[in-house]
Formats: structure tokens, sequence, C-alpha cells
């Protein structure tokens, strides 16, 4: 539905010399993000792994304009980022439902927020409601549901105004495995079917992994690209191919880059 | 099962109470205007209901509270909403508010009924000012009480304040003002009742004073039947618009403030 509009580059994100640095109250102030360079392309699913502390919720909350950068540039779709758009996505680590409303009404608060026609956009939230299994849930409140199905109604929600751009903060970090490995099956088929493009941030290195495109690593204070790896799995990827070669030998290449790093410290 | 079982021990321990009350009171001989037995307190209910002036009372007192009530309610529900929002209300008004909760709202009856005189109009302001600091305590409490987060995905949506408030804020602070609603209901009772001892011409406060003025303990002891009845079931009237409103929290509202 939604025409790619991409930069001068051809890329839907682009983060140049990008910095944050947090004043503390006292004493030296606090590097969260040091010259990040990278773009992602239109329709690519790009993954972001980093320990804790390295920056990549600060980064994802400069890119959902909710916070405000310290130096360098950030463009979305062409556009620099000054504030909260309407053309992006956005799930949190945990799934932020209202609790007073229905899976169909909360996957319908942007719409409602944003002026939309709630009634045209309601067969689309339907649809998405259904994609991701929860059409029997549609009047159903988020206290009768499990987390996995909740984080689903939230997935649900950052889909439903249809944006050019997925942004997920380490969305399924707080599911158990099973559910996890679940959820990211469901996302790849979302994705590969909305072909929106995803900036997905989390610490599990094989969840990047399975799901990018490309893996950006990320080091600690400061928070830095250390390495960017091309996964060229073939997709749509199952979970044997976690236990498949090229996949370790991805996992481990990466986790020696984070070693490495933590090493450094 | 288990629940009729509570509702028939409740029953049994009601019942023994007050046969041994009965008996008791005969037995030990003890005269009746220190303490009636209960068979003349009921009579006394039941001749003061069908025929008496304890129903016209009953409705004065019942008028003052529920009148009392919403308008301390509505006026602190208000007031609250504009100290959470204004930055600037709050700065002029909320260590007064603060201030004046400290005092003893039932201390300043008297001074109400010599301003509003000793109609109805003082009792209502006794009952208002009471009901007044819960909500305006809880409103301020549950509108501060929203979770990061969902301002977070209110701004990331682009949301207007207004929206946030509607959509996100005051939903939240649902609980939060019927655990303020429940307890300011039983104060409003209160705040009625004294307004009535200090000074009035009607209501079941009056009808208690007078019913001490010419001994009638009997007539002292229907009134509190009929207070107790009263405060119990507006208190559940809240109680249930309460949980059908927050219907998604199953637990029962906390008292966070009073």
């Amino acid at each position: 539905m939604t025409a790619p509009e991409t930069g001068a580059s051809g890329s839907l994100i682009q983060a140049r010399a990008l910095g944050r640095v947090y004043q503390a109250q006292r004493g030296e102030p606090v590097v969260a993000l040091h010259d990040l360079n990278f773009e992602v392309a239109d329709g690519e699913f790009v993954s972001v792994v980093g320990p804790s502390g390295c920056g990549k919720s600060t980064l994802l909350n400069i890119l959902a304009g909710l916070l405000g950068k310290t130096s360098g540039e950030v463009f979305l779709r062409g556009t620099p980022v000054d504030g909260p758009r309407r053309d992006i996505g956005l799930v949190f680590q945990g799934p932020v439902l209202l609790p007073w409303r229905t899976v169909l009404q909360n996957a319908l608060l942007p719409i409602e927020v944003q002026g939309l026609d709630v009634d045209k956009y309601r067969l689309r939230a339907r649809e998405l409601i259904k994609m991701v299994g929860l059409a029997q849930f549609e009047d159903k409140y988020p206290f009768e549901l499990s987390g996995g199905m909740q984080q689903r109604n939230s997935i649900v929600r950052a889909l439903v105004h249809d944006p050019a751009i997925l942004l997920m903060d380490e969305p399924f970090g707080a599911l158990d495995a099973m559910t996890r490995e679940q959820m990211n099956l469901l996302l790849q088929k979302i994705w590969m079917e909305a072909r929106k493009t995803v900036l997905f941030i989390t610490h599990s290195i094989a969840e990047a992994v399975f799901l990018g495109d490309r893996v950006i690593v990320m080091s600690p204070r400061p928070g830095r690209i250390v390495q960017t790896v091309t996964v060229d799995l073939p997709r749509p990827r199952d979970l044997d191919v976690m236990t498949g070669p090229e996949f370790g030998d991805l996992v481990r290449s990466i986790r020696r880059h984070l070693d490495a790093q933590q090493g450094l410290d | 099962m288990r629940r009729a079982r509570r509702i028939f021990l409740t029953l049994a321990v009601l019942a023994a109470a007050l046969l041994s009350w009965e008996f008791g009171v005969g037995f030990f001989k003890i005269p009746a205007f220190l303490l009636p037995p209960p068979s003349r307190i009921l009579f006394r209910l039941y001749d003061g209901l069908a025929g008496g002036s304890l129903l016209e009372h009953t409705s004065v007192t019942l008028q003052e509270i529920l009148v009392g009530y919403v308008l301390g309610c509505s006026i602190g529900i208000g007031l609250g909403v504009l100290i959470s929002q204004f930055r600037l209300v709050e700065d002029l008004l909320y260590p007064y508010v603060i201030a004046l909760n400290s005092v003893p709202k039932v201390a300043t009856a008297p001074l109400v009924v010599i301003w509003f005189g000793y109609g109805f109009e003082s009792k209502i302001v006794i009952a208002s000012l009471v009901a007044f600091f819960p909500l305006l305590v809880n409103v301020i409490l549950g509108l501060r009480s929203v979770e990061r987060d969902q301002l977070a995905l209110m701004r990331s949506l682009t949301a207007s304040r207004w929206q946030t408030f509607r959509m996100v804020q005051l939903p939240n602070a649902l609980p939060a003002i019927f655990a303020g609603l429940e307890v300011a209901i039983v104060l409003s009772v209160v705040g009625a009742i004294v307004g009535e001892f200090v000074g009035a011409k009607a209501g079941l406060g009056y009808f208690i004073l007078f019913s001490n003025a010419i001994v009638d303990t009997p007539g002292m002891f229907a009134a509190f039947i009929i207070l107790a009845v009263i405060g119990s079931i507006l208190n559940q009237i809240v109680k249930a618009v309460g949980r059908r409103v927050v219907f998604w929290r199953k637990q029962d509202l906390v008292v966070s403030a009073s």
C-alpha cells in the first residue's frame, strides 16, 4: 500500500556520524552512542545486536523521534528525524497494551490517534489480527491473553497504519524460549508478506542472525558499530536453520567480536 | 456450598448475639435507657418508619449525603485534573490543598453552620467538604501513575496532549478515582450527621440528638440501624459501579489515600 519513497541514497534509514551523550547530573557525561554510520535499504531486515548498555535502545528511540541526538544526522525516507512521525511502527520491549481496550481496539489505537477513518481500517486490523493468529481473540482484553499473544497484539498495532518502517526494541526478550522461536517465525512471515523495512534490536545473537538480512554488531560504552555481518541464508528460514553449519559460523563470528570488545573494556 | 456455609455461620453468630443481648438485658436487669433489648429497638424502628417521623428524617439525611457527595466528588475530580495537568495551577493551589487536608474537616462544621445556616445547605457543604479531599488526592495520584511506556507509545503515535489524557491518563486513573469514591461515600455520611449534630431542624443526626434529650434510647439505636444500612448500601453501590467500570482490575481497589 505504501509507495516506497526513498531518500537520495535509496536507503530508508540513514545514520551519519550519529552520537548521543547523556549529561549526568554529577560526574563525567556518558557517551551512549559514538559515531554510528549505517543505512538500511527499502524492504531490508536489519538486526542490531549487542550487550546491555551498548546504546541500542537509545539508537531506536532516536530513530523513533522519542529521544534527541547530540551529534550527527538521522534520516528516515530521506527526511531528517525531528520528532515522532506517522510513517513508522514501534514495538516496545513489553506489549504496552491499554488494559481497558480489546485486542481489536488496541490494534486500532494508532488509527484513532492519527485521526484516520477507523471504519476503513477495521478490516485491515482484522486481517492483521488473523495473520498473527489472534482471530478468535479479537474481543478479548489483554489480561485474558498470554504474554506471547499480547506481544502479537502489539505487533498488529505497530503495523495497522501501514508504516514504511518497523522499529522493534527487543520485542521478544520477555518471552520464554519456545514462544520466542514461534514469534521469530511469525515475524519472518509478516515481514515477507508485508515487506516492511525492519530495524530489530535484540541481545540474542541467534535471534539476530535468524531474522536479519544483515546484523549490526554493537559494543558497549561508548556504543559503536564494531561489525556488520551479512546473512545469506535462504528465506523462508525454518528453525532447522539454527542447527546448520552456516548459522553456527555466523553466530560464532559475532560472539567472538563481542567477546573481544568486552575484553578491551 | 462453602458460600452457603459462610452465610449460615454469619447469620448464626448474629442470632446468637441478638438472643444473648435480648435475654442478658432482662437477666441482669439493665434499664432500657442504658441498653434497650433488640426487640424494643426493632419495634421503635418499625414504629418510627411506619407512623413516626423517622422516614422523613432519613430522607432529609439521605439527600444531604447524596447532594454533598456528588458535589464534593465533582469538584475534587475537576480540581485534581486541573492540578495534575497544569503546572501553574499546581504551584498556585497544591500547597494549600495539602495544608487544608491536614485540618480535620468535621472540626469546621460549626463554622460552616454559622455561614450557611441550620438548613440543608450547611450539611451539603460539610458532606461535600469531607468527600472532596480523598477524591482530589486520588485523582492526582491516579493521573500521575501512568506507565512511562504508555506515554512513550502515545508520543510515538504523535498523540496530542488531550488524546493522551483521554485515552491513557484518565482510564489509568480510574482505579484510584474509584478508591477515592469509596472512601468519600463513607465520609459523606459522617459529614452530614456531624452537620446535623451542630445545628439542624431535621435529619437523622437531629433525630439522634432529640432522642437523646428525651431519653429515647431505642430511638437512637433505630437511627444507628438506618445509618448503617444507608452507609453499607451506598458503599456497595459505589463498589459495584467501580467493579464494572474498572473491569480490567480483578483485585479490590486499593484505598490509597483518605
